[in-house]
């Protein structure tokens, strides 16, 4: 007997899993990613004549709980239109019985590696606030991303930051943000959303991401989540994964405190990511607006709400944001000083 | 704060200072309020101009110049007038001046807020 090797097998499986996108509009490409649920292919639009992101189910037939999770990740997306948010372009089913979905091709670096080629604070967390931007867009319609992590955020060549992978995506309904209110008069109220393809598509998440099931990134994901409690997620569940977030881009590590050059990290940053990442939800920021103006303060030399400063630290804060005017003070002085020394010779 | 504001207020500010600075000049000092008000107003007078030129110029180098040129020119207008003995103080009037317009042109340029930009009519 002879038995077929590792390439060929390879081969033959890439083979099975092609997708056959006859009877659409696109031209398949090439496999760009692989993962538990789909593969991701660069199609071209043969309509519009534009490279396109087609993601296809691993497995044909479109009423199982992995088609319903992709076609209900293509319905978040296309309702969550946002410059910082990957758009939809089309949903439908191939010929071979699998759901697929093309959405705009996305040419950029996932952020772990961009931020190899990005040393300045000030630019990371620049780019942060753009990953917040998008986040608290998607929490303002009701949609709770669950697996904010570096390789879902895609930066492009024009900085264009967008936030990737909406598959764990969690739509939140009514009652949940009504309980979640009552227990918390701080945390974020969702709305109902107003979009009928968000609205009718609450009943189905039960059955995707049930209570005990566990979904998410380990090291980005809130203790609720990693437990399991699927009801009890809100705006702060991303949060916490928006605190991991900070953490990595400041010091590549996701829960290590030191950057890579040596330095510490900053007492303001280090509270920010300490109040986001809390291990109980009412403990850390509100809503992702509040821990965006905390990252924006510190960017404008400005305290920060999460980090209570000694007197020393408010000097220290006042001279960098002022230091060259400082300075100019002081050579206006001390130039004073020269002409009445030389005055008085 | 408005960038004309903050010009107005830095100017006077560092030009009472530099008024006061003849305190140090005992063949003046007798005329120390009168030179401190004058130099206030010197000071009050560049800041606006200064100010008005960094809500229409935002360039930092621009500003810098233009402060340090309006500086200068309003002092040596001042270093022209000589004392009762008829000296004239020429360096020690229009370099610090100078210093004063530089000063006043980086900070309008670097802070202060600029005016709201109007919206876009159909």
């Amino acid at each position: 007997m002879k038995f077929l090797s590792d390439k060929a097998l390879e081969r033959l499986r890439d083979g099975a899993e092609t997708p056959d996108l006859a009877g659409t509009r696109y031209r398949l490409l090439e496999r760009i990613a692989r993962g538990g649920m789909g593969v991701v292919y660069t199609a071209e639009d043969e309509n519009l004549q534009r490279r396109v992101a087609l993601k296809v189910l691993n497995v044909p037939g479109t009423d199982g709980d992995l088609a319903n999770r992709l076609t209900r990740e293509a319905r978040v997306l296309a309702a969550l239109e946002h410059p910082g948010i990957v758009p939809v372009h089309d949903v439908g089913t191939l010929a071979d019985g699998r759901v697929f979905y093309t959405m705009k091709f996305v040419v950029g670096k996932p952020l772990d590696k961009f931020i190899e080629s990005v040393a300045s604070v000030p630019d990371r967390l620049r780019v942060f606030l753009r990953i917040c931007d998008a986040v608290a867009f998607a929490h303002a319609r009701g949609v709770l991303h669950r697996d904010l992590k570096p390789a879902n955020i895609m930066v492009g060549p024009f900085g264009e930051v967008l936030v990737m992978d909406w598959g764990l995506a969690k739509i939140l309904r009514e009652e949940v943000s009504r309980n979640r209110s009552e227990a918390d008069p701080e945390a974020t109220v969702f709305e109902k959303p107003k979009q009928a393809n968000i609205a009718s598509d609450a009943t189905d998440i039960s059955a995707v991401t049930g209570h005990g099931t566990v979904m998410g990134t380990p090291g980005y994901m809130s203790p609720e989540q990693a437990r399991g409690e699927v009801e009890h997620l809100d705006a702060r569940s991303d949060i916490f994964s928006l605190g991991r977030l900070l953490r990595f881009l400041l010091t590549g590590k996701p829960e290590v405190a030191s950057i890579p050059g040596g330095r510490r990290l900053d007492k303001s940053l280090a509270a920010i990511c300490a109040k986001s990442t809390a291990a109980a939800p009412a403990e850390r920021y509100p809503n992702v607006q509040e821990m965006a103006l905390d990252v924006s303060r510190y960017l404008d030399g400005l305290a920060v709400g999460a980090h209570r400063e000694s007197i020393f630290e408010k000097a220290g804060r006042f001279y960098r944001r002022y230091r060259f005017f400082i300075l100019l003070i002081a050579a206006y002085l001390a130039m004073r000083v020269l002409i009445l020394l030389f005055m008085h010779r | 704060m408005n960038k004309v504001l903050l010009g107005l207020l830095l100017g006077a500010a560092l030009g009472a200072l530099d008024g006061a600075t003849a305190w140090f000049m005992p063949a003046v000092r007798f005329e120390i309020m009168a030179i401190i008000f004058y130099s206030t107003i010197k000071g009050l007078i560049a800041g606006v101009l200064i100010g008005f030129f960094a809500r229409k110029v935002k360039s930092l180098p621009l500003g810098v110049l233009f402060g340090l040129a309006v500086g200068a020119l309003l002092a040596f207008a001042v270093a022209l007038m000589p004392d009762p003995s008829g000296n004239h103080y020429y360096v020690q009037i229009i370099v610090p001046g100078s210093l004063v317009g530089l000063i006043v042109g980086y900070a309008t340029q670097k802070y202060g807020a600029a005016p709201a930009t109007t919206p876009a009519t159909r």
